[in-house]
């Protein structure tokens, strides 16, 4: 009987000797004429434990970690693949305390499934949510969009639903679902993870978004520097052609939905969405003016829907197990679940998904484990570059989209970057101000010259020149940055310099080089 | 203006034409130009524009605008170090000035013997096992100096 070894694809674990473990097990399984056949899967996001093996048992799903192919020759001397005990053995997956008390809705098939396979996909649970929604009216559809409570997970939590009823509205016509898979926040890996581990929720949510708003074309703007993804996307999208999934015949519904993967070139701001139209029509990143909306004059000046990829991802749960299952998880005005992605300098990195509610402290320490570098916690910064750096005084806060807004930050994407204590902070603040530079549109002068005027107060604070007057200055420039920008770049790259300057401003004392 | 030789041309003027009809096709082809040649010549730009239909100035604007698109060719092997905050808080800048020495080039510059080309790259999404680089597509986590020079050290071997 052939024995089924599950190693990751995952880029992330590829990135620590996945592939080559991969080869190794089978070298050695075809040296020892063992029947061995090695899937390769999604990450589970515990990436501390990576590159992590499975082996399918008649006990279930039993997993080691992490592995290196010194250690292939020991796994299989120990019989790993009847599920024999080893050092690196980790039990039972599931049974792995810091995926076990997960709430995985999203991410329920990632580093399960065969990524590559739409049979694997529907036997676990896929496109039933798609068969649920052609049965429906397109407006039942957006209304369960609505009930669910599913807010945009790429950063500005703007109810979806909303935006899904802007594009059924305008007159029959051209329309576009468009994925914004420009993942550019540093901390954040889950868009990547999703494509890589289950490309087909995304591929299924898009289908669903366009029978819901009237859409019979979608493109997935992936960035450039996730060439896995890139793969990923491609073959699955091939996949769903090839199954009918996709095309002119959605799944027999006689309704066309046809998709593309278009790839961006490493430009921060095509995260923006007004930006990332731009981007997909060929040119310049550069911000447009709202109003129009995209929901009402989007793509090639079409009606369209613009959502991340983690959004999309959770609409094949909702339709399949209904817009009330999924409000019945999370807080207050945030519903569902929200993978949270633990980043940085610390000890148990990776995916965390789970309800709205739980508090920063319980990611930091009890999944997280606390520093990498055994120091203690000084900041995190949350929702990426743009996002607030956050004292240890401030770690009870609750992941909920309010919650955050009322301490002067923000979840965004929900990637969190952990600092220890050697992190000086008047330096983060000044990359904020050079990464907004770096990556402005140049559109709008409050973004364009005020993050190079603001390099150069911080490194000026630095100096000891004029310590008080330039600090003063800096808030300022923030103020008007924060007011007067075209869009969030510009908006928000001073959160982390003000939030800087409020909870560390020590660190903001003249120096000598 | 640099002159392409006939061949390079030939590509640039193909993938032009080939893809032309696609909806807002100008990114789409300066990827395939670049992946045919390494880089985005600035000689490509008037044929490019010529076949789309647009004026050198636009496609000469959205080449500079994106910092994918290389406008010198680059070395046998491209390392991109991540320079964003998870990386930073694992040690990327002593790992940046630790490659830059190595290489013996800054960021932007190629190797004089051709085989290196050095680049920030701004997030590769492999947050938790920082720091992060990648090299020739190939994504690498957890670097420490010394596999950095083990990396490096195979990239030559196989150049």
């Amino acid at each position: 009987m052939t024995t089924l070894v599950y190693v990751p694809a995952d880029a992330g674990a590829l990135s620590l000797g996945a592939g080559e473990v991969a080869r190794a097990i089978a070298e050695e399984a075809a040296r020892r004429r063992a029947a061995v056949k090695v899937v390769r899967n999604g990450s589970r996001g515990a990436y501390w434990l990576e590159p992590l093996i499975e082996v399918l048992t008649p006990r279930g799903r039993l997993a080691y970690g992490p592995v290196t192919t010194g250690d292939v020759a020991g796994l299989f001397n120990a019989d790993f693949l009847d599920g024999g005990s080893h050092a690196l053995s980790l039990g039972a997956t599931e049974a792995i305390p810091w995926l076990k008390g997960q709430q995985r809705l999203t991410f329920e098939r990632v580093g399960i499934i065969d990524p590559t396979s739409v049979a694997d996909y529907v036997k676990h649970g896929g496109y039933q949510g798609l068969t649920r929604a052609l049965s429906m009216e397109p407006a039942a559809i957006v209304q369960a969009i609505t009930t669910s409570g599913l807010r945009g997970r790429g950063g500005a939590a703007f109810p979806t639903g909303i935006k899904w009823k802007t594009v059924l509205d305008q007159p029959a016509g051209q329309k576009y679902v468009t994925c914004n898979a420009d993942e550019g926040d540093s901390g954040t890996f889950s868009d990547r993870m999703l494509m890589e581990g289950d490309p087909l929720a995304l591929i299924e949510g898009m289908t669903i978004a366009g029978i819901a708003v009237g859409a019979t074309e979608g493109y997935i703007y992936l960035r450039a520097e996730y060439p896995h993804a890139l793969r990923a996307l491609r073959t699955a999208i091939a996949a769903a052609h090839q199954a009918r999934y996709l095309g002119s015949d959605v799944a027999g519904s006689g309704r066309r939905f046809d998709l593309e993967v278009r790839v961006g070139a490493g430009a921060y701001i095509c995260g923006e969405e007004t930006s990332m139209l731009e981007s997909l029509e060929g040119r310049r990143g550069e911000v447009r003016v709202r109003p129009p909306l995209p929901a009402v004059k989007g793509l090639f000046g079409q009606p369209t829907i613009v959502n991340n990829v983690v959004t999309l991802a959770s609409v094949p749960w909702i339709l399949q197990h209904g817009a009330e299952a999924y409000a019945s998880f999370g807080m207050g005005k945030s519903r569902g679940t929200l993978p949270i992605q633990l980043a940085g300098n610390i000890r148990r990195g990776g995916l965390v998904e789970r309800a709205f509610g739980l508090t920063l402290r319980e990611l930091l320490y009890d999944y997280g484990g606390g520093t990498a570098t055994g120091k203690p916690i000084r900041a995190v910064q949350v929702g990426g570059p743009l996002g607030a750096y956050i004292p240890a005084s401030q770690f009870d806060t609750a992941v909920d989209y309010e919650a955050f807004a009322g301490i002067g930050a923000m979840l965004g994407h929900g990637g969190i970057v952990v600092f220890d204590d050697s992190v000086d902070m008047a330096r983060m603040a000044r990359y904020a101000m050079e990464f907004c530079a770096i990556e402005s549109c140049g559109k709008c002068t409050p973004c364009r010259i005020g993050s190079t005027r603001g390099v150069e107060v911080i490194d000026r604070i630095l100096a000891g020149v004029d310590g008080e007057r330039n600090v003063r200055l800096l808030e300022e420039l923030c103020e008007t940055m924060v007011q007067g920008s075209l869009c969030g770049l510009g908006g928000m790259a001073p959160f982390p310099v003000q939030s800087a300057l409020k909870h560390f401003r020590e660190d903001f004392r003249g120096r000598a080089k | 203006m640099e002159t392409l030789p006939p061949a390079e041309s030939a590509v640039v003027q193909r993938i032009a034409s080939d893809l032309k009809g696609r909806p807002g096709p100008l990114l789409e082809v300066l990827h395939a130009i670049q992946a045919a040649l390494g880089y985005v010549p600035g000689a490509a730009v008037p044929i490019v524009a010529e076949v789309l239909n647009l004026s050198r100035a636009e496609v000469h604007g959205v080449v500079t605008f994106y910092h994918y698109f290389r406008r010198s060719r680059p070395g046998a092997h491209t390392v991109s170090v991540c320079q964003a905050e998870a990386c930073q808080s694992m040690g990327a800048e002593a790992l940046t000035a630790h490659a830059r020495r190595r290489l013996g080039i800054d960021f932007h510059q190629t190797s004089a013997d051709g085989r290196f080309s050095l680049e920030p790259i701004y997030c590769l999404g492999n947050c938790a096992c920082s720091p992060a680089v990648m090299i020739d597509g190939r994504l690498y986590g957890r670097v420490t100096p010394e596999r950095f020079d083990a990396l490096v050290a195979d990239g030559a071997a196989s150049s």
